[in-house]
C-alpha cells in the first residue's frame, strides 16, 4: 500500500466513493434515498472520470440487478443504498450469492420499520447478517465505526469480494455517511482487473483469454442433489471465513465489564468509556468490525476471562444474539437498546453501563 | 434405376448446442432459438456474445446456446444486461424474454433499459400464457382466454387488456428498432429473422436498443393440438398482436 501524505476532510459517504475509486470500482449503480445520496452524486461524475461508467437506476431493485451484471461480467461494481431500499435489493443479493457473483453493496442505515425516518440506526444487523433474502446463504459484512474505517474496508471488500466471490455489504448509517472527518487516502497497489476471472461471462473473443468451454453464471440447481450440493460448497466458504473475523478491543484487559458495540454506537460507547477510565471504573470496549464472520473467538476468550457483558445498540437487540450465541457456555450479556429514532449522547450511556456495572 | 443420393441442405446453427430441449411439442422456442443461433452464426457473434436469461420456460435458453451467460432473477433481464453492458462494452449483450417475465414483473425493468437506450437486444416471446408455472394468466392473456387463473375468461373488466409490448417500446425516446414477428409460419419465421437481425444491428452499431416481440405458440397450456395452436395465433393473435415494424431509426444514425 502507498501512502499518500495528503489528509482530507469529508463525510463518511465520500469516504466510501473514493474508497471504491481507489479499489478501481469500474461500475456504479444507484438510485436516490436519504442519507446515502452523496455516494451516487459523487460517482455520476467521478467514476466516469476514472473511466468507468456510472447509471441511476429506476429502482433499487434494478440497480441491485444492474450490480449482479457487472459482476457477472468480472468488473469491480458497487451500489449503495439505505435501509428501505436495502428491502428492495434483498432479491439480487440472494441470486448473487446463490451465483456466487463478486459485488460491493453499501447500507446507510436509517430507521425503520417501513419509512421510519432518515436519521441513524442499526435495525438492518439482522438483515446484514443473516442473508436477508430468501434461501439460505450469507455474506461478508464490514461495520465500519469511523470515516478513515469506511475508506479502507471499502477497498478491502472489493478484494475479499472478488476473492471469494460473494457480495459484500458495508454496513453505516446516518451518522457515519453524514459525518465530516479528517482521513488519510490511499491507493492498493497491484489490482489487476481481469486477473481471476476465469469464472465470469467475459465473451470468448476477450484479449487474455485463449479458446475455451461457455461459461454459465445461475443459481437454479434442479438435478438430483445439485442443490444440496451448492448448499454444502456455499456452508464450507462461508465456515472458512470465520478467521477473517476482526473486532477493536479498547482497554478490555483490566475490564470488570465489556461494552460490546458496533459502528456509529461503537463510537459513542467509546468515549463512555473514557470517561468511565478517569473515574476509574474498569469498563471496556469490544467493537466488531466485521459483523459477518462474527468475532466470536475473541469474544469467547473475554468471556473466559471472567469478563461481564453489556451490549449496546440502536435497536431493539439484534446483535446481542451474536454475543450471546459466542459466550453462552460460559456468561450471559445485559442489552440496552437505543430506540431508532433517538440518537444518544455519550453521557445517556453512563446510566445504564453503571447499572450494569454495580449488578443492578 | 437411377441411385437416390442424400443431401444435407438443413443442419444446426452451431451456435446451438447439439442436445434435446425440454420443451413441450409443438412450442415455439425452439424455432426462436435456432433464429438467434442462425444469427449468431451469420453474424459472427457467438465468441462474443453474452445472454442474460430470464425465468419461465426460456431459463434453459443457457443450456442449448453456445454462449456465456448469466441467469437473471424474474423479469430483471434488462437490468442484469444493463449492468452486463457497462461493465464490457464491447461485448453483444441480449436478454430472451417470455411476456409474464418481462411484460409483467419485470415491466419497470424493460420500460427503462428501453428508454436509456441500453444498447442491447431484447428478444420478447408471447405465448399469452405462464408456461413453466403451469398456465396462468399473463399480461398478453387475450380477452375470453381461458387459463388455470382466469377460468371463465380474461375479462377486461376485472383482469384489464392485454398488453401490445413492441407498440409501448417503440414509444420510448432510446429504442432504435421495435418490431413484431410471429413464429407460426415459414412466411413469417423469415420476416421475423429479419427483425432479429436488424435489432442486432442496432446494438453493433451503436444505435440504441433492439426490440422483437416474437408471437409463439404454447399447445399444452392453450391445451390444443400443435395444429390448432397454430391456427390460434394466426386467427386471434395476430388480429390482436399486429405484425410489423413500430419504429427503425437504424437508417438514420442513432439517437444521441
Amino acid at each position: 500500500m502507498s501512502k499518500q501524505p495528503e489528509r482530507i476532510f469529508i463525510k463518511g459517504n465520500e469516504a466510501i466513493a473514493r474508497g471504491a475509486l481507489a479499489a478501481r470500482c469500474k461500475c456504479f449503480f444507484g438510485y436516490p434515498i436519504t442519507p446515502q445520496n452523496d455516494i451516487p452524486e459523487f460517482m455520476s461524475s467521478e467514476i466516469i472520470k476514472a473511466g468507468g461508467d456510472f447509471v441511476q437506476a429506476e429502482s433499487e431493485v434494478a440497480a441491485a440487478n444492474m450490480l449482479l451484471g457487472a459482476g457477472a461480467a468480472g468488473i469491480r461494481a458497487m451500489t449503495s443504498s439505505s435501509s428501505p431500499g436495502m428491502s428492495l435489493k434483498q432479491e439480487a443479493i440472494s441470486y448473487m450469492a446463490g451465483s456466487e457473483i463478486p459485488a460491493v453493496i453499501v447500507n446507510m442505515n436509517r430507521g425503520g420499520p417501513g419509512l421510519g425516518d432518515i436519521g441513524p440506526a442499526q435495525g438492518d444487523y439482522y438483515q446484514s447478517t443473516r442473508g436477508g433474502g430468501h434461501g439460505d446463504y450469507r455474506h461478508f459484512t464490514f461495520g465500519p465505526g469511523t470515516v478513515q474505517e469506511a475508506y479502507d474496508l471499502t477497498i478491502r471488500a472489493f478484494d475479499i469480494a472478488f476473492e471469494h466471490r460473494t457480495p459484500v455489504l458495508i454496513l453505516g448509517d446516518a451518522i457515519l455517511g453524514q459525518m465530516k472527518e479528517p482521513i488519510t487516502p490511499w491507493v492498493p497497489e497491484g489490482v489487476d482487473d481481469e486477473a481471476g476471472r476465469d469464472w465470469a461471462i467475459t465473451g470468448r473473443t476477450n484479449a487474455r483469454e485463449t479458446a475455451r468451454e461457455k461459461r454459465l453464471i445461475k443459481s437454479l440447481f434442479l438435478g438430483e442433489g445439485e442443490l444440496a450440493g451448492q448448499n454444502r460448497h456455499l456452508q464450507a466458504k462461508y465456515d472458512a471465513w470465520t478467521d477473517m473475523a476482526e473486532c477493536e478491543q479498547f482497554e478490555t484487559e483490566d475490564a470488570e465489564l465489556i461494552i460490546c458495540a458496533y459502528g456509529s454506537i461503537g463510537r459513542i460507547a467509546k468515549s463512555t468509556v473514557r470517561a468511565f477510565r478517569k473515574q476509574g471504573k474498569k469498563v471496556g470496549l469490544f467493537r466488531p468490525i466485521t459483523l459477518y464472520p462474527f468475532p466470536s473467538a475473541d469474544l469467547k476468550k473475554l468471556a473466559q476471562a471472567g469478563k461481564r457483558f453489556l451490549t449496546i445498540e440502536h435497536n431493539l437487540g439484534q446483535m446481542v444474539d451474536d454475543v450471546r450465541l459466542a459466550i453462552r457456555t460460559v456468561a450471559d450479556s445485559d442489552f440496552f437498546p437505543i430506540y431508532p429514532g433517538n440518537l444518544p449522547t455519550p453521557d445517556e450511556l453512563e446510566a445504564p453501563i453503571l447499572a450494569c456495572l454495580e449488578g443492578k | 434405376m437411377t441411385e437416390m443420393q442424400e443431401k444435407l441442405v438443413f443442419s444446426r446453427p452451431e451456435s446451438v448446442i447439439d442436445r434435446p430441449t425440454h420443451y413441450c411439442p409443438g412450442c415455439h422456442h425452439g424455432i426462436a432459438h435456432r433464429l438467434v443461433g442462425e444469427l449468431l452464426d451469420e453474424m459472427n457473434l457467438a465468441e462474443n456474445s453474452l445472454l442474460v436469461a430470464s425465468i419461465g420456460c426460456s431459463v434453459f435458453l443457457y443450456n442449448y446456446l453456445d454462449v456465456d451467460a448469466v441467469e437473471a432473477p424474474h423479469g430483471r433481464a434488462p437490468a442484469v444486461a444493463t449492468g452486463v453492458k457497462r461493465a464490457r462494452p464491447d461485448n453483444f449483450v441480449f436478454t430472451y424474454q417470455g411476456d409474464g417475465d418481462l411484460a409483467s414483473i419485470g415491466m419497470a425493468e424493460i420500460m427503462h433499459a428501453a428508454n436509456r437506450g441500453e444498447k442491447i437486444c431484447v428478444v420478447f416471446v408471447n405465448n399469452t400464457v405462464y408456461g413453466m408455472t403451469g398456465g396462468q394468466m399473463a399480461p398478453t392473456t387475450l380477452i375470453g382466454q381461458k387459463t388455470t387463473t382466469t377460468p371463465a375468461g380474461r375479462c377486461i373488466t376485472h383482469e384489464g387488456a392485454p398488453i401490445r409490448m413492441a407498440e409501448i417500446i417503440a414509444s420510448l425516446g432510446g429504442v432504435a428498432y421495435a418490431a413484431r414477428g410471429s413464429l407460426d409460419s415459414v412466411k413469417n419465421i423469415s420476416a421475423a429473422k429479419k427483425h432479429l437481425r436488424k435489432a442486432f444491428d442496432c446494438q453493433l452499431n451503436a444505435t440504441g436498443f433492439g426490440f422483437v416481440e416474437l408471437l409463439s405458440g404454447c399447445p399444452t397450456n392453450w391445451k390444443m393440438t400443435p395444429v390448432q395452436a397454430n391456427e390460434r395465433l394466426q386467427n386471434e393473435m395476430i388480429p390482436y398482436f399486429p405484425l410489423g415494424v413500430f419504429k427503425d431509426i437504424s437508417e438514420e444514425g442513432g439517437i444521441c
